[in-house]
C-alpha cells in the first residue's frame, strides 16, 4: 500500500544572513537526512526538543519552508518536483492545526469566515451549500450556530482550538499536521481536544502527523514515533515500544526527565547535562555524543546511520542494541 | 519550623472592562521554613495574582485587596507601607518568572543587573557586590567567570537566562523564593535540570519555595507539599503524596484523571462545564456546577477547610462527609 | 438571539440576520466608543471638530456677511476694532473678519479629507505589499519611498507647488506626494511582522491567494495605528496647507484660507492684531483638536484588547 507521506533524506539547511552581503559560511542544520513514511488513518509522532528541527520538517511539508535536498511524496507525487500552481493542488489534502490557537485565528476574522477561507480558496462559492458546510463543520467540533459570528478573542483557548481545527477539516484532508496542539491549553482542556481528535479520526479516516514535546501526550495519541534531535532522527517505531523500551541514550533520557505526576514514582531529574547545542556547527560523529552517558570513542569520529534495531525500531547509535540502558554508564 | 508565610483568608478584586473580577475569594497556603510547596492549578485560577499579591507587585488602582492577611514571619505585609514592601521585595521574598528574556534587561550585562540588585538592598562596595554575584551565580549553577558577568541576556541560551534570573532571586539571600511557571517555557531536559535546582537550593542553602505550575508532574517531583487552586481559592493542601494520591476534593481527582500519562486518547477523562467567570462567579462553592458530587448545600454555602491529616485539608462540602475526615480547620 | 439551527431539508439556512453577522463588530465598535469617550479632552477635540464642520457646511447661512465671507471688499469698513456688528474685526479690505474665518473652515477640512482618502489609498497598499512580498517588490517600493522620504516634506512640497502653479489643487496634489511615503513604510513594517504569522501561514497552507491575504488578513490587522496615525497627522497637513498659503504658494487671495488671512494681516499685527490673531488662532484649535482625537484614538486602537 502506498503510503499517504512518504520523506525521503529530506535536508533543510538555512544559510545565515550576516550583515549587508547576504552570503555567510554559517548554515542552520535544520533538519538532516529525515527520512519516514505515514500511512492512511495512523498517527505519526514528531518528538524533540527546541532546535530538534520536528517544526522544520512539518513546515516543508507544509510548504513553507524549501527543502535544500530530499523528496516529499504525498500519495505517490513528489511535493518538491512541483510548481507552485501543482503544489498548491496536491496540499489540499493536508491541513495543519498550529499550536498557539490565537494566533492562527485572523482577529478580525469570525467563526464563520475563518472556516469559510479554505472552502472559498478552493472555488465553493454558494452561499447556502457554503453556509451549510460551515454549520456542519462545527457541529463535528463541538460548536453551534451562536458561535458563527463571533471573533477568536472572544472565545476560550480551547475553543479557538477547536475552531483551527473545524477549518483544517473544511476541506476534508487526508492527512492533518498537527503542531503541538494542546501545549498551550490547561491540562483539562487538553483532554477535551485529545478526545475530540481522535473521534475524527475514526470518523474521517485522517492521518496525523502530531508533533510535541509533551511524551505523555504522545504516548496517548501515537502509533509510530521518531524521536530527533538536533536535525536528525536518532530513534523511530512503534510509539510504546519506543517509549517504554528506548534504545537510545537521548530517548531513555528524555523519558527519564519527564517529572511523573505520581509523587511515588522517582523521575531522574537533571540525569542530562549541558543544552542542546548550536545547529550551526553541529557536533562531529553522532550529534549528541557530547551529551551521552554512555559515549565511546567511536562516536566522535563517526556518524551512526540509523540501523534495524528489530520489530520496526530504526536506532541511530553506535551502541549494541541489547545494551541496557537502566544499568547507567559502566 | 515555624511558618514562614501564612496567607489567611485573602480576598482580591480588581476592575477589568467588563466589571470587577473577583479574583481571589479566600485563599488560605501556609509555607514553612525550607520546604518547597507546589501552588497547582489551571489558567485563571489566581494562583499567579497569589504570588504577585505576597510581594505587593499589583497594578494598585484596578486592584483592590478586599480582606485577609499575609503574614511573614508574623507580620502582615498588607499592612506596610510602599517603602516597606519594597523593602522586602528581593531581600526577603524574591520571584522568578516564567518568561527569563522578558524578566532580563536587554541593555544591561548578566552581573551589572545582579550587581545592581545586591546593592539595592545592602549597603556593600561594588566589589563586594560583585562577590555576592558570583557567589549568587554558583548557586544558580552558572560558571562564575568573567564571560558570564559580561555577556548580555540574549547571547544565552534560556535555560541559562532562567538561571540568571534565578542568581538574581538569590542574590540577596532571601529564606522564601516565589517561583511562578519557572520551567514552563524551558525544555523538558532543561527543565529537569532546573528542577534538580531548586531541590539543591532547598537542600543546600536551605531556601523555602512556593512553586506555582499548572504541570501537576513538576509539582509532583519537586514539592514536599501541595495546594490545589480552582477560581480563586485553595480547595485542597497537605503533602504531596496525600494530595495527589489520595485527593478528596472532587477538582483534584477529576484532574489527575485528566492527565494523559499511561492512558489512551479514548480513555482519557475530562471535566464538564468550563472554568467559570468570575466577574459572575457561582455562588457557594465555585466548582459546584461542575462537580460530579455536587450535592444542595455546595450551591449556597462556601465550603470550610475540614481536616483529614496533620497535614490534608480539604474545602468540600462532599469531602467533609466521606470516612476520615476530620472536623474544623487546620491550625 | 436564536438564530434558527440549520435545517437539511429544502429551504434556506438561516444563520442570522445582519446585525446578528455583525454583532462582533457592533459589540467591538461600541466597547471603543466607551473607551474613547472616557477620555475628555479627546471628546472635546471630536466636539470641536463636529463644529467646524457643521460651521463649514453652513456658512452661507451663519456668516453675517456672506459676500465678504467669500471675498467682496468694504472699503469704507476697513480696520474696524471687534464690535457688536463685527465681533473679530475686519481686515485690510474691510471684510468681516468672523465671516472669512467660518468660511474658511471649509479649505483645511476639504482638503485634509481628499488628501487624507488618497493617501490611504496609496501608501498602506503600496506598504502591505511591500512587506508581504519582500524580495525585489519590496526592495523597489521602499527605494521609491525613502527617495520621497529623503526630501524635507515642506521644502518638497513647496518645490512642487512653485514648479506647477500655486494654487490650493496643486498644494494638494504636492501634499499627497510628499505623505503617502509615510504610510507606506508604517504598513511595510507591520505587514513583515505580520506575514509570519501563523494565521497568515494557515492562509498559505490552505491556498488562499497572496493577494487575497494581502487584503484580509494583512492590511486589516494594520489599520489599528494607520488610524491613529492619520488622525494625528491631519493636523500637520492642515498646517501645511496654512503654512504654504500663507508663503503665497497655495491659495490666492480673495480665498478666505486662515494661513493666508494671516499673512494678509501680518503688516497690521501690531495694531489691528485681529486681521491675524483670530484666523491664527482657528488654526491653532482645529489642529489641537484633531490630536486630542488622534490620542483618544490611539488608547482605543492601540492597546488591543488580548487575553
Amino acid at each position: 500500500m502506498t503510503p499517504l507521506l512518504a520523506i525521503e533524506d529530506l535536508t533543510v539547511h538555512f544559510a545565515v544572513k550576516r550583515g549587508l552581503s547576504k552570503k555567510s559560511a554559517d548554515v542552520v542544520h535544520a533538519a538532516d537526512h529525515v527520512s519516514f513514511t505515514i500511512t492512511r488513518g495512523e498517527t505519526f509522532a514528531l518528538v524533540g526538543e527546541s532546535g530538534s528541527g520536528k517544526t522544520t520538517v512539518a513546515r516543508a511539508v507544509l510548504g513553507l519552508n524549501a527543502p535544500t535536498s530530499g523528496t516529499i511524496a504525498f500519495e505517490g507525487r513528489d511535493l518538491t518536483a512541483l510548481k507552485r500552481g501543482a503544489r498548491r493542488e496536491a496540499l489540499r489534502d493536508v491541513q495543519v492545526v498550529f499550536q498557539d490557537p490565537y494566533s492562527s485565528l485572523s482577529p478580525r476574522m469570525t467563526v464563520h469566515d475563518v472556516v469559510a477561507e479554505p472552502l472559498q480558496a478552493h472555488g465553493r462559492r454558494d452561499g447556502r451549500e457554503l453556509n451549510e458546510r460551515i454549520v456542519a463543520l462545527l457541529e463535528m467540533v463541538g460548536l453551534g450556530t451562536q458561535h458563527l459570528w463571533r471573533r477568536p478573542h472572544e472565545f476560550s483557548g480551547g475553543q479557538c482550538q477547536r475552531i483551527a481545527i473545524a477549518r483544517a477539516l473544511a476541506l476534508e484532508p487526508k492527512l492533518v499536521i498537527l503542531d503541538e496542539p494542546t501545549s498551550a491549553l490547561d491540562v483539562s482542556v487538553q483532554a477535551r481536544i485529545l478526545v475530540l481528535l481522535e473521534e475524527l479520526q475514526e470518523r474521517l479516516k485522517l492521518a496525523y502527523l502530531f508533533i510535541a514535546h509533551d511524551l505523555a501526550v504522545v504516548e496517548s495519541v501515537a502509533d509510530q514515533v521518531a524521536v530527533m534531535y538536533l536535525g536528525q532522527i536518532i530513534e523511530s517505531g512503534a510509539a510504546e515500544a519506543v517509549l517504554h523500551t528506548p534504545r537510545h541514550p537521548y530517548t531513555h533520557a528524555l523519558i527519564a526527565s519527564v517529572p511523573s505526576p505520581d509523587p511515588e514514582r522517582r523521575s531522574e531529574l537533571g540525569v542530562i547535562a549541558g543544552e542542546v547545542p548550536s545547529a550551526i556547527r553541529p557536533p562531529s560523529g553522532c550529534r549528541f555524543h557530547p551529551r551521552c552517558p554512555f559515549r565511546m570513542d567511536v562516536c566522535d569520529r563517526v556518524e551512526p546511520e540509523p540501523h534495524d534495531a528489530g520489530g520496526g525500531r530504526l536506532v541511530a547509535c553506535h551502541l549494541p542494541d541489547d545494551f541496557d540502558l537502566d544499568a547507567g554508564p559502566q | 519550623m515555624g511558618d514562614l508565610l501564612e496567607i489567611r483568608d485573602l480576598r482580591l478584586q480588581f476592575n477589568s472592562m467588563r466589571g470587577t473580577v473577583k479574583a481571589l475569594d479566600g485563599v488560605n497556603l501556609t509555607v514553612r521554613e525550607r520546604e518547597i510547596i507546589g501552588l497547582v492549578g489551571e489558567s485563571g485560577c489566581g494562583k499567579t495574582i497569589t504570588g504577585l499579591s505576597v510581594l505587593g507587585l499589583l497594578p494598585r488602582p484596578q486592584t483592590e485587596v478586599t480582606g485577609g492577611q499575609i503574614l511573614f514571619r508574623g507580620d502582615d505585609l498588607l499592612a506596610l507601607g510602599d517603602r516597606a514592601v519594597e523593602g522586602i521585595r528581593g531581600r526577603l521574598v524574591a520571584m522568578v518568572f516564567q518568561d527569563p528574556l522578558a524578566s532580563l534587561n536587554p541593555v544591561f550585562t548578566i552581573g551589572d543587573q545582579i550587581s545592581r540588585v545586591v546593592r539595592i538592598h545592602k549597603k556593600v562596595s561594588h566589589h563586594e557586590a560583585l562577590e555576592a554575584t558570583r557567589r549568587a551565580l554558583k548557586a544558580a549553577g552558572l560558571p562564575p567567570d568573567d564571560a558570564l558577568l559580561d555577556s548580555y541576556p540574549h547571547q544565552l541560551s534560556g535555560g541559562m537566562r532562567q538561571r540568571a534570573c534565578m542568581a538574581m532571586a538569590l542574590s540577596c539571600d532571601a529564606p522564601l523564593l516565589i517561583a511562578d511557571e519557572p520551567t514552563t517555557a524551558l525544555d523538558v531536559t532543561i527543565q529537569a535540570q532546573m528542577l534538580r535546582l531548586l531541590l539543591d537550593l532547598r537542600d543546600d542553602l536551605g531556601i523555602a519555595q512556593v512553586l506555582i505550575t499548572h504541570n501537576v508532574g513538576v509539582a509532583a517531583q519537586t514539592c514536599d507539599r501541595v495546594a490545589v487552586m480552582y477560581a480563586g481559592s485553595v480547595v485542597e493542601q497537605g503533602l504531596t503524596a496525600e494530595v495527589l494520591k489520595h485527593s478528596r476534593h472532587p477538582y483534584t481527582m477529576a484532574l489527575y484523571e485528566c492527565l494523559p500519562q499511561g492512558k489512551k486518547a479514548s480513555e482519557l477523562r475530562t471535566i464538564t462545564g468550563s472554568v467559570p467567570d468570575l466577574i459572575d462567579p457561582p455562588p457557594g462553592c465555585r466548582f459546584h456546577p461542575r462537580c460530579v458530587h455536587a450535592m444542595e448545600v455546595c450551591a449556597t454555602v462556601k465550603p470550610d477547610p475540614t481536616r483529614i491529616t496533620e497535614e490534608h485539608w480539604v474545602a468540600c462540602h462532599w469531602a467533609a462527609k466521606q470516612p476520615g475526615a476530620g472536623e474544623g480547620a487546620p491550625a | 438571539m436564536a438564530s434558527p439551527a440549520a435545517g437539511r431539508s429544502g429551504g434556506a439556512i438561516a444563520i442570522g440576520d445582519w446585525r446578528e453577522r455583525h454583532q462582533s463588530t457592533f459589540t467591538e465598535t461600541r466597547h471603543n466608543a466607551r473607551v474613547f469617550f472616557r477620555d475628555r479632552l479627546a471628546v472635546i477635540g471630536l466636539v470641536w471638530i463636529v463644529l467646524m464642520v457643521v460651521v463649514a457646511v453652513a456658512a452661507p447661512w451663519i456668516a453675517p456677511y456672506p459676500d465678504q465671507g467669500r471675498g467682496a471688499s468694504d472699503l469704507k469698513s476697513r480696520f474696524e476694532a471687534p464690535s457688536a456688528s463685527h465681533p473679530f474685526g475686519t481686515d485690510n479690505q474691510g471684510r468681516d473678519v468672523l465671516s472669512r474665518v467660518i468660511f474658511g473652515a471649509r479649505i483645511p477640512l476639504v482638503i485634509s479629507s481628499v488628501v487624507a482618502a488618497a493617501v490611504l489609498l496609496i501608501g498602506p497598499l503600496l506598504g502591505g505589499l511591500a512587506g508581504y512580498y519582500g524580495g525585489w517588490a519590496d526592495e523597489v517600493i521602499m527605494r521609491v519611498t525613502d527617495i520621497f522620504l529623503a526630501f524635507p516634506a515642506l521644502v518638497l512640497a513647496m518645490a512642487m507647488v512653485a514648479m506647477l502653479g500655486p494654487n490650493l489643487r496643486n498644494l494638494a496634489l504636492a501634499i499627497v506626494v510628499t505623505w503617502w511615503p509615510w504610510y507606506t513604510r508604517l504598513v511595510r513594517g507591520m505587514a513583515v511582522s505580520l506575514r509570519q504569522r501563523p494565521y497568515v501561514e494557515a492562509a498559505k497552507t490552505m491556498g488562499v491567494r497572496d493577494s487575497r491575504i494581502v487584503l484580509r488578513h494583512i492590511l486589516p490587522n494594520a489599520f489599528g495605528p494607520v488610524i491613529v496615525q492619520i488622525t494625528l497627522d491631519i493636523g500637520t497637513v492642515i498646517l501645511e496647507v496654512a503654512g504654504l498659503s500663507f508663503l503665497g504658494l497655495g491659495a490666492k487671495p480673495p480665498t478666505p484660507e486662515w494661513g493666508l488671512m494671516v499673512s494678509e494681516g501680518v503688516e497690521y499685527v501690531l495694531e489691528q492684531w485681529w486681521i491675524s490673531v483670530f484666523p491664527g488662532l482657528a488654526i491653532f484649535l482645529l489642529v489641537l483638536a484633531f490630536n486630542l482625537v488622534g490620542d483618544g484614538l490611539r488608547d482605543v486602537l492601540d492597546p488591543r484588547m488580548k487575553r
